[in-house]
């Protein structure tokens, strides 16, 4: 044989030592459960229409996001954003804005006409949805894109629930609103305006099975002696009002009773609308009140006094009567017997609402406890077919809950349609920030959305917060961690000492060769996501 | 800092690579059709810091040279691993010398390819820190003065682990092989012994000197690419855990060199013609002892009681490297 000078052998590849057979772990690519998934009342895939904004595909981010919740620039707007909260990033600087992103991909498709169609084919089953608010819309939504004919009524004469005539315009302007409902409008969901269901039985016959979320509107009362010339409102209708460009008169001087979200919607709409002193008279203390902590900032910072620990015990003749009081061993307000007067014009009612259900009367096997529809795990009440979701049954009663029930409850009326059973896919492991190799992640500080002066605040009805711009979105949506779902940094395919991870090519992420993977571990120590983990071989 | 920040690409510089920049902007490692100079089925331990190490620097000389150069391999580790015979892993042109004798073959090979006029051939010897910093010392010593065409790459796992964990000049201060054993007052290897093979070869005043670690790629290649911009001797000394010398987690490899690093223990630093030009500052300072407990050659530090007073002597040395080559920076 030919060789060259000196050469006796054949080069020989150590390619030809398989070393995988050294291994007594391997490595395994896996997908975690990550914490803003997981606390998404609406069921988004947060990390995963990031990664897609994180690379500035706008337009894909914001596909995966519909495919669970058709309001992106509302829920950008009024999310309590309970993904931030269990943001692990919150653990390293701040939370990523997530919600900030989310009303720049809503907003971004509102400006680009980015529409949803309507892909699966007709089923021939029609259902009937009952309140046109944030669950019946998510619901009609899911429905009509899962192939089945939708009517959405309410008594209202426009959609939107309580998106329209409860949160007012500061909040959730109306254009944007109008715009996204409009959307599920145009992909076929039929809506009936102004007429209010009496008699759901009757309506029964017409339809396959029925959606109802009529939400929570009637307000709940307290007995407030008080004299002739007393002014008392209910704040959701004075919210209502206000919605519908027939502010109520309030005076210069508002005292609101309450300490949810609803009443310091109504101070700070009582501000906007010229008083000049707004109070807040709550029976317990700051911390305990239902209000969301930026609410109640956002109050105070537009001038909203606040009266912890007080009740009110009489109004009348502009003036209010305060009773302190106190917490007992069970946190329960005790009265004290010390009593304070305050100046009011005006005494709203924020008591909390209840759901109006006369419409269930004479539907068998519906069960209503504490004035909320029982219904199962799969949304359905007593009576076949009927499903119920949002303010009308027990959860916590924000947008993104019912937009979650609107979601959940069209999957189950789907299967139900159909004669089978939806079963949720099992969640993956979560992706806890012990996971994550945060060496990695860069120093980046969070990104702030502008927001309107005060003194604009108190005297418009101009939106508060700003939204991002396409830089700052950009930034913000790369400040996530990706936690426990691979981003493809290419680290486990860089540090690997024996070039046993294959590298497939952009969005197709890596694969491990186990002819000569050794098991070291290196390339689940070092993933920022904590996406690889270590399974003992079978011996 | 010589190596460009990349800010705000969600990891920033500190991964192998990132989808989000542009593929010249990568590091050679990420790139798909890197040349994987040591390829895989050698039989380095799991973990193996030298093997990544080498796999890291000689791909970017590679790279940096369009895959013209003709490695020189000191006997140790690094040769057995890859070149049982009749196989081996290395996919460039290679060449094994004896233990003591890399540097003098590379100047050999150097003067060569110039005596043939192919000066676009450039040359790398390497070799383990015994070959390097203790046998082979003379030689490059050598090679150094007579500034031969050169880059020297030592792999630095501070010990000779190939026959068994020896102590060498590069072997830390208290920690155990198996010739400087925990035993007696003074445990593991005396204080005061060793080198800085780093700061010798920088006294030759030659034209590039640099220390790198494995846990900082994107230095790591920079380095070697910088290194290859000159003519004449070149070193660059590569801090490499061992798994099985420092008694560590096979996992653990990269997180030491890390820790070496962020301790201040190990000074990542480059200089020019005897200067130091730019220093690696560190990011999130860590305690001796953090990087210490990963290590099983440190184990008798934290028996019952523990050793604070041996502990404290390491954080000093820590503490003098912050100071001597100003590993923080002044806002902490």
């Amino acid at each position: 044989m030919d060789r060259p000078f000196a050469i006796t052998l054949e080069v020989g590849s150590s390619l030809a030592n398989k070393t995988g057979a050294w291994r007594t772990e391997r490595p395994v690519y896996l997908d975690r459960f990550p914490p803003c998934n997981q606390n998404c009342p609406a069921g988004e895939n947060v990390q995963g229409w990031l990664y897609h904004a994180e690379s500035g595909d706008y337009e894909t981010a914001w596909r995966i996001l519909v495919d669970d919740n058709p309001f992106p620039a509302v829920m950008g707007r009024v999310c309590y954003h309970p993904c931030q909260t269990a943001c692990n990033r919150g653990r390293l600087d701040e939370a990523v804005g997530i919600n900030a992103v989310e009303r720049f991909l809503g907003d971004e498709a509102l400006r680009r006409g980015w529409t949803v169609p309507v892909e699966a084919e007709p089923s021939g089953k029609r259902v009937l949805v009952v309140g046109a608010g944030p669950a019946g819309l998510s619901a009609a939504y899911h429905l009509v894109r899962l192939g089945h004919e939708v009517t959405v009524v309410d008594s209202a004469e426009e959609p939107g629930g309580m998106m329209r005539y409860g949160i007012p315009r500061y909040r959730l302007p109306r254009d944007v609103l109008a715009a996204e409902i409009q959307r599920i409008l145009d992909m076929g969901v039929r809506f009936e305006a102004g007429r209010t269901v009496t008699d759901l039985r009757a309506e029964m016959e017409r339809y396959d099975a029925a959606f109802l979320a009529v939400g929570a509107h009637v307000a709940r009362r307290a007995y407030i002696p008080a004299g002739d010339s007393a002014r008392i409102l209910d704040a959701i209708k004075m919210l209502r009002d206000t919605a519908e460009a027939e502010p109520p008169q309030i005076g210069r001087r508002v005292v609101v009773y309450g300490g949810g979200n609803t009443a310091m919607d109504a101070a700070r709409t009582a501000r906007r609308l010229g008083a000049t002193d707004a109070v807040v008279v709550y029976r317990r203390t700051k911390d305990r009140m239902p209000a969301h902590e930026s609410e109640v900032a956002d109050a105070e910072a537009e001038g909203v006094r606040m009266k912890w620990l007080s009740t009110i015990a009489r109004a009348d003749g502009g003036k209010v009567l305060i009773e302190r009081m106190r917490l007992d061993e069970t946190g329960f307000p005790q009265p004290t017997g010390e009593y304070e007067e305050l100046d009011a014009d005006t005494v709203v009612l924020a008591l909390g609402q209840e759901p109006d259900l006369a419409l269930l009367e004479g539907l068998p096997g519906v069960e209503i406890d504490k004035g909320v529809v029982r219904v199962g795990p799969n949304m359905m009440t007593g009576y076949p077919g009927v499903f119920a979701g949002g303010d009308m049954v027990p959860s916590d009663r924000t947008v993104t809950v019912a937009i979650g029930h609107g979601k959940l409850a069209a999957r189950h009326i789907d299967a139900w349609l159909r004669g089978t059973q939806y079963t949720p896919p099992p969640p993956p492991p979560p992706a806890t920030y012990d996971r994550l190799n945060t060496w990695y992640y860069s120093d980046a500080p969070a990104q702030l959305r502008p927001r309107l002066e005060v003194a604009r605040r108190i005297t418009t009805f101009d939106e508060v917060e700003g939204g991002l711009d396409e830089s700052t979105a950009l930034f913000e949506a790369r400040r996530c961690l990706s936690c426990g779902n691979c981003f493809e940094c290419d680290n486990c395919y860089g540090v690997c000492p024996d070039n046993a991870v294959i590298k497939l090519g952009p969005g197709r992420r890596f694969m491990i060769d186990y002819d000569y993977c050794k098991g070291c571990g290196l390339c689940a120590a070092e993933c920022p996501a904590g996406a690889i983990t270590m399974v003992p071989e079978e011996t | 800092m010589p190596v460009q920040e990349i800010k705000f690409y969600q990891t920033g510089s500190l991964v192998v690579g990132n989808r989000l920049l542009d593929p010249e902007r990568r590091t050679v490692q990420a790139d798909p059709g890197r040349p994987n100079t040591l390829t895989s089925g050698h039989r380095a331990c799991q973990g193996c810091g030298e093997a990544l190490g080498a796999r890291y620097a000689v791909d970017a000389a590679h790279r940096a040279t369009g895959g013209r150069i003709v490695v020189v391999n000191a006997t140790g580790c690094l040769e057995v691993f890859s070149t049982p015979y009749p196989e081996t892993s290395w996919r460039v042109a290679w060449l094994h010398s004896l233990f003591g004798n890399a540097p003098a073959v590379a100047t050999g090979v150097a003067a060569a390819l110039k005596v043939k006029g192919r000066t676009d051939v450039r040359v790398v010897g390497q070799g383990g820190d015994g070959g390097t910093v203790d046998i082979g010392f003379a030689c490059l010593s050598g090679m150094f003065e007579r500034n031969d065409d050169v880059l020297y790459i030592c792999y630095d796992n501070q010990a000779y682990m190939n026959t068994g964990v020896q102590r060498s000049g590069a072997t830390p201060p208290a920690a155990r092989t198996a010739t400087t054993q925990a035993v007696g007052p003074e445990p593991g290897n005396p204080f005061g012994q060793g080198k800085n093979a780093a700061l010798i070869a920088m006294a030759h005043e030659i034209p590039y000197v640099a220390t790198a670690t494995v846990a900082d790629l994107r230095d790591l290649e920079y380095k070697v690419h910088r290194a290859m911009e000159f003519r004449g001797a070149r070193y660059l000394h590569v801090l490499v855990p061992c798994p099985l010398g420092w008694a560590t987690a096979s996992s653990d490899t990269i997180r030491v060199a890390r820790l070496a690093k962020e301790s201040g223990l190990f000074p990542v630093f480059e200089a020019e013609h005897g200067e130091i030009t730019a220093v690696s500052k560190i990011r999130r300072k860590v305690p001796v002892e953090e990087y210490l407990r990963a290590q099983g050659r440190y184990a008798h530090l934290f028996g019952d009681p523990p050793r604070t007073d041996v502990i404290a002597a390491l954080q000093a040395l820590a503490d003098r490297n912050i100071r001597r080559f100003g590993l923080l920076d002044e806002e902490g």
